[in-house]
């Protein structure tokens, strides 16, 4: 009798047990999720912003239409990318364009001067650290779910409900580097 | 990495160029500076926000325990501990939900903050905004107060009802990069609801004076008349116990209450640090705000504690004393260069 308490009292502690560690499993993929969503938000807003910003630069940078050009380029290759690491890849490349149009806007006073660059800038440049904030908080959110799904002996849980892995939202390797464009 | 620098003259170590002290055997480099200040050993922000959480706990139970203490003494003292137990508890939940209820908007009115104009102050929105993203939370309301002073504070229970208050002389005085730190520190509050704490703390240690001054008042007024030997025997002993209590409670509760306000300091800066990854700017930040000024508009001893930086008594020498609101600048700043020093 007493052992069959102990094995019924074993199987409810072990259920519960269970429960708790699948709902810590969808509590965190949905912050994956939301993260994510937010990232995408800020990447749309600068998708949004280039073609303004290019409208108003292009008058007073009639030598340097290809950094211009390979903007374009670059949001073009960005928008039309899918999957995480696609689209890692291509908003990279992006980021590293525009770095290398504002190296180039610096050596023009009077278009530095300019009260609608000044502002473009601004908002640039907010839009860029929104993206890398949004981009730290996606990839936090990312390794604690990650460490969960690997970690015993929640890792059980995960097999038997097929939990995954998700991606890091990858710093590409020209973030780390200097831009280039203008050294040619 | 590129920039230089500077091996340590004790041991040899090469160190960053901004360290304080020895990454290696944490001898200071600049001996006239540190001499009055207290070592700090060089731990990552997340511990360090850890473990200021750890103690801030202890802290706070103690604040508890203190209260209680009080309320079940003089309640012995009258024959009845549930009655003193429960009168401590009574008063502690009207002035509760007195504060409760009364909300933060008391605060951005004595500092005559005024809410912050998309188009004047956008950078300012676009950083808070972009620390909202970094912490995961969901946007303050963002308040400009009128003052050459440099300083910052954050209200709200919850997160959801923060807000963010800066002076114009910060918007003028600091960089993009500062008033990003800045801004993190008071996210860092946000997050931690240290705002909470805060007000917590403040009935507490409020309730406390006042139990120990009714005890008091009521302790002489009724000792010629011999209540307390109709009350039972032995209570008189408990009457001086009491006494002493009621003395020295109010004075222990509001010294854990700042010690408490200076580990909140230092675990928003951590949390600040972590938010931003870029614990240098909040460091910069401090270091010009001590160079100039901290007034602001409307400063008073009840709302000091709210700020990032004491807007009384900011940088005297004695500010580590211990009924201070704020750790001295200097330690703070030193700990943020730690952090960076660890490769943050």
């Amino acid at each position: 009798m007493t052992a069959l308490w102990i094995v019924l009292a074993v199987v409810v502690v072990m259920a519960v047990a269970v429960v708790v560690s699948y709902n810590r499993f969808i509590r965190q993929r949905n912050l994956v999720q939301e993260s994510w969503r937010q990232v995408d938000v800020e990447l749309k807003r600068r998708h949004d912003l280039i073609p303004n910003l290019v409208e108003v630069v292009k008058d007073y940078m009639s030598y340097e239409q290809e950094t211009l050009a390979r903007v374009v380029e670059a949001r073009g290759a960005a928008v039309s990318a899918r999957g995480t690491a696609a689209q890692a890849k291509a908003e990279n490349a992006l980021t590293e364009s525009l770095k290398s149009l504002f190296a180039v806007v610096e050596n023009y006073p009077d278009l530095k001067a300019n009260t609608n660059v000044a502002s473009l800038s601004e908002e640039l440049t907010t839009t860029e650290n929104k993206i890398s904030f949004a981009r730290q908080y996606y990839n936090d959110s990312v390794m604690t779910f990650n460490n969960t799904i690997q970690s015993i002996p929640s890792n059980l849980i995960a097999s038997v409900f097929e939990f995954v892995p998700s991606e890091y939202f990858a710093a590409g390797e020209g973030e780390k580097s200097v831009p280039k464009a203008d050294l040619r | 990495m590129a920039d230089a620098g500077h091996s340590c003259p004790e041991c040899g170590t090469p160190n960053t160029a901004g360290a304080a002290y020895c990454n290696l055997c944490q001898e200071p480099f600049a001996k006239k500076e540190s001499s009055s200040l207290r070592r700090v050993p060089m731990i990552p922000f997340n511990e360090a926000a850890a473990s200021n959480v750890r103690l801030s706990r202890l802290l706070f139970f103690l604040l508890f325990a203190a209260f209680f203490g009080l309320g079940g003494v003089i309640g012995k003292a009258y024959g009845s501990v549930e009655l003193g137990l429960s009168l401590a508890l009574i008063l502690y939940a009207i002035l509760a939900s007195a504060a409760w209820f009364s909300g933060g908007s008391i605060v951005l009115s004595i500092h005559d903050a005024r809410e912050a104009d998309p188009a004047e102050h956008r950078q300012l929105l676009n950083v808070v905004e972009e620390m909202k993203i970094a912490a995961g939370l969901p946007m303050p309301k963002v308040y400009v107060m009128q003052s050459q002073g440099m300083n910052a504070f954050a209200a709200g229970r919850k997160p959801d009802e923060a807000s963010i208050a800066v002076t114009t002389g910060l918007l003028s005085g600091l960089n993009r990069e500062e008033l990003q730190g800045v801004v993190a520190h008071e996210m860092a509050h946000v997050k931690s609801r240290d705002t909470l704490y805060n007000i917590c703390a403040a009935i507490l240690v409020g309730a406390v004076a006042l139990l120990a001054d009714m005890f008091l008042r009521d302790a002489f007024f009724f000792r010629g008349r011999g209540r307390s030997g109709s009350g039972g025997r032995g209570n008189a002993a408990f009457i001086l116990l009491g006494i002493v209590f009621a003395l020295l409670a109010p004075l222990a509760s509001r010294l854990l209450q700042m010690s408490i306000s200076r580990q909140r300091e230092y675990h928003a800066d951590a949390v600040g640090a972590e938010i931003t990854r870029n614990p240098l700017g909040l460091a910069s930040a401090l270091e010009k705000i001590s160079r100039g000024g901290a007034e602001v508009p409307g400063e008073n001893r009840g709302t000091q504690h709210l700020f990032i930086v004491n807007p009384l008594r900011a940088f005297s020498a004695g500010s580590s004393a211990l009924m201070s609101t704020h750790p001295p600048t200097g330690l703070r700043i030193q700990r943020l260069r730690a952090m960076a020093g660890e490769g943050g």
